[in-house]
């Protein structure tokens, strides 16, 4: 018999042994150090005295509803904006004391695409490679690298402005990397693009991280900061309510392990069967989602084994046991007291008339 | 290397915004046909035969370098601001002043070419041997970069396209008939004469009559260019301060 491990969602890009590299990386340089940062727009803290430090090779996430304060924590870290106090180290490199070499090790993607219409894909990413200070054949030669990377070569001569929305966001980020950044910032990646294209970003975004880029990204979908970042900031009202890595984050909330059994065909869950289960794991709850599926739940880790012989013995072939991770979303909300939905809603009502 | 950073990237601001703006149709248009339309209407009108086309060489000059310059600075900088990809520019590890000379250079450039178009019609109907050239072309240049720093002062005070043409109106217009294009200053009323002295084309304009109608400039030469270099790092350390303090915030 053959039993399956595998998360319960699907989409789920694969950072998780990535991810506890990372962690496992207790000495690794903080390639973003950020202390005391303040910033008000007239009465309004954007930002109201943040502090946290991002490691090399780490995907940092930045999760809060509208108006939290990501994108000026961006403008600020990008030098976009100016500080009102506090204390900001990228690379090692003060930012205030100096603008030019911190602005070589960060590759900035804006919440909107802000290439040149005009201009076609390639010409757009050489243009920004002549920023930088690159050489013809070097930029050529990078920018051909990164339009195959985000695979627009078929669309490298057409102008930027007749891209559709998820090639111009892949432009973007394209454009970001354009000087091999050590840093590179995502303002809200996957906002206001279709599910398929969100998706492919992911992964392309995963996949620079494992190749060794550091990641900064702000985000508003609980379950993207949830499926690609290391570590999480909750941010709201320009206050870091907590950070930590996912793990940690997840960990006082569940306090409990979830498993979810599939059997071949409908058991009989009568009385007796539950009777007897419950009496051979007296820490485990167990719950019937329907005949042929049981969810178990326990406050310590669940092997499968015994479960699995249990229930050969009782003649129920299990044809899959999958572990279901308990999400971000009660966290977030047991956290700053803002419910998902409403974030994700708020968000989408915002954005429409702009599209 | 250093060098090598700050040439790579302002000349390739420089040739983006020669392709993207400046060659295009409509520009190409605006900048040329405009002081076409100037000087044939100056000419024409004029009735005042060949040696009338002297008299109005230095004013059709100025006109043309001053709309010609300022008109563009409205899409290379506010344009570019409003649709964001100025951010971009605002991003990368070139230092501000840089990264406005790069933008203005084009437009001075622009400006150079632009004061010919009418230099060559009159070219082809009177005699311009006895224009001194050096004086002619400094002045120029210099017209060209104090209009294009006022057309960067106001692209960077506004941050709608709208509001730029509209405000370098405001300036433009009062210059036609202030700055002594086509009379001198000496004939506007008395009251309306400190006016004239603090916009910058009076002092181009007074080096262009010199050079065109052989030394008939009502300032000395040295004053004349001294004060329109003033004026052009005034407009441009103004500009430069209002984009750390509006743009930068
Ligand atoms: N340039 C500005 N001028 C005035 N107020 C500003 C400016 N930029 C941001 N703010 C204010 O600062 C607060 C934080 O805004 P910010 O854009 O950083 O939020 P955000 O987390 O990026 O939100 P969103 O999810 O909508 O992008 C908001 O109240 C906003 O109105
Ligand atoms: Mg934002």
């Amino acid at each position: 018999m053959e039993i399956n491990i595998r998360p319960i969602k699907d989409e789920r890009v694969d950072n998780r042994a990535f991810r506890e590299k990372a962690i496992s990386e207790i000495n690794a340089d903080e390639v973003i150090i950020v202390r005391n940062l303040v910033k008000s727009y007239g009465p309004v803290r954007a930002v109201d005295g943040i502090s946290f430090s991002v490691r090399e090779g780490e995907l940092f996430g930045f999760l809060g509803p509208n108006g939290a304060g990501k994108t000026t924590t961006i403008n600020l870290l990008t030098g976009l904006a100016r500080p009102d106090s506090g204390e900001i180290l990228l690379a090692g490199i003060d930012v205030k004391k100096n603008p030019a070499a911190a602005k070589f090790q960060i590759g900035v993607v804006p919440d909107e695409s802000n290439l040149y219409p005009e201009l076609s894909g390639f010409d757009n990413l050489c243009f920004c490679a002549a920023l930088y200070g690159m050489r013809k054949a070097e930029r050529q030669r990078r920018a051909r690298e990164l339009l195959e990377f985000f695979g627009l070569s078929e669309a490298a001569d057409r102008k930027f402005g007749d891209y559709s929305k998820g090639m111009k966001r892949k432009l973007t980020i394209a454009a970001g990397l354009i000087h091999r950044p050590r840093i590179l910032f995502l303002d809200e990646p996957t906002t206001g693009i279709d599910v398929a294209s969100a998706r492919q970003i992911r992964q392309l975004i995963a996949g620079l991280n494992q190749q060794g880029t550091t990641i900064f990204l702000t985000t508003h979908y609980i379950e993207e900061a949830e499926r690609l970042c290391q570590r999480i900031a909750f941010i709201v009202s320009g206050r870091i309510v907590r950070v930590d890595n996912l793990e940690n984050l997840l960990q006082p909330l569940r306090g409990q392990f979830n498993l979810l059994l599939t059997f071949a065909e409908a058991v009989n869950t009568s009385g007796e069967l539950q009777e007897k289960i419950s009496s051979a794991f007296p820490d485990f709850i167990f719950e019937w989602v329907n005949g042929c599926e049981l969810r178990v739940r326990s406050t310590r880790p669940i092997a499968v084994g015994p479960l699995v012989r249990f229930f050969e013995d009782e003649g129920c072939e299990i044809l899959e046991a999958r572990r279901i991770h308990p999400s971000l979303e009660e966290v977030f909300v047991e956290l700053t007291g803002i419910e998902a939905e409403q974030m994700k809603k708020e968000k989408e009502i915002k954005e429409k008339p702009g599209q | 290397m250093k060098r090598s950073l700050a040439f790579i990237s302002f000349w390739n601001i420089l040739v983006k915004d020669m392709r993207t703006y400046y060659l295009k149709p409509p520009n190409i248009s605006w900048g040329i046909i405009f002081p076409l339309a100037w000087t044939g209407m100056f000419f024409i009108r004029s009735g005042s035969g060949l040696s009338g086309i002297m008299s109005l060489l230095p004013g059709v000059v100025a006109l043309s370098i001053l709309f010609g310059t300022t008109s563009l600075l409205a899409v290379t900088i506010t344009f570019e601001k409003k649709s964001r990809s100025f951010e971009r520019l605002l991003l990368a590890p070139i230092s501000l002043e840089q990264l406005l000379l790069a933008k203005t250079s084009g437009a001075i450039i622009f400006g150079v070419v632009n004061a010919f178009v009418p230099v060559l019609m009159a070219s082809i109907i009177a005699d311009l041997r006895g224009v001194k050239w050096g004086y002619f072309l400094a002045a120029v240049v210099l017209i060209a970069m104090a209009s294009t720093f006022l057309g960067l002062f106001i692209a960077v005070a506004v941050s709608e396209v709208f509001e730029a043409q509209t405000f370098s109106n405001f300036f433009r217009f009062p210059m036609v008939f202030l700055c002594g294009l086509f009379f001198p200053v000496s004939k506007l009323p008395i009251f309306l004469r400190p006016l004239s002295y603090v916009l910058p084309l009076t002092y181009g304009a007074d080096i262009l009559h010199g050079a065109v109608n052989n030394g008939s400039n009502a300032l000395p030469y040295w004053l004349d260019f001294l004060v329109l270099a003033g004026f052009s790092l005034g407009l441009f350390a103004l500009s430069l301060r209002n984009v750390k303090r509006r743009w930068i915030r």
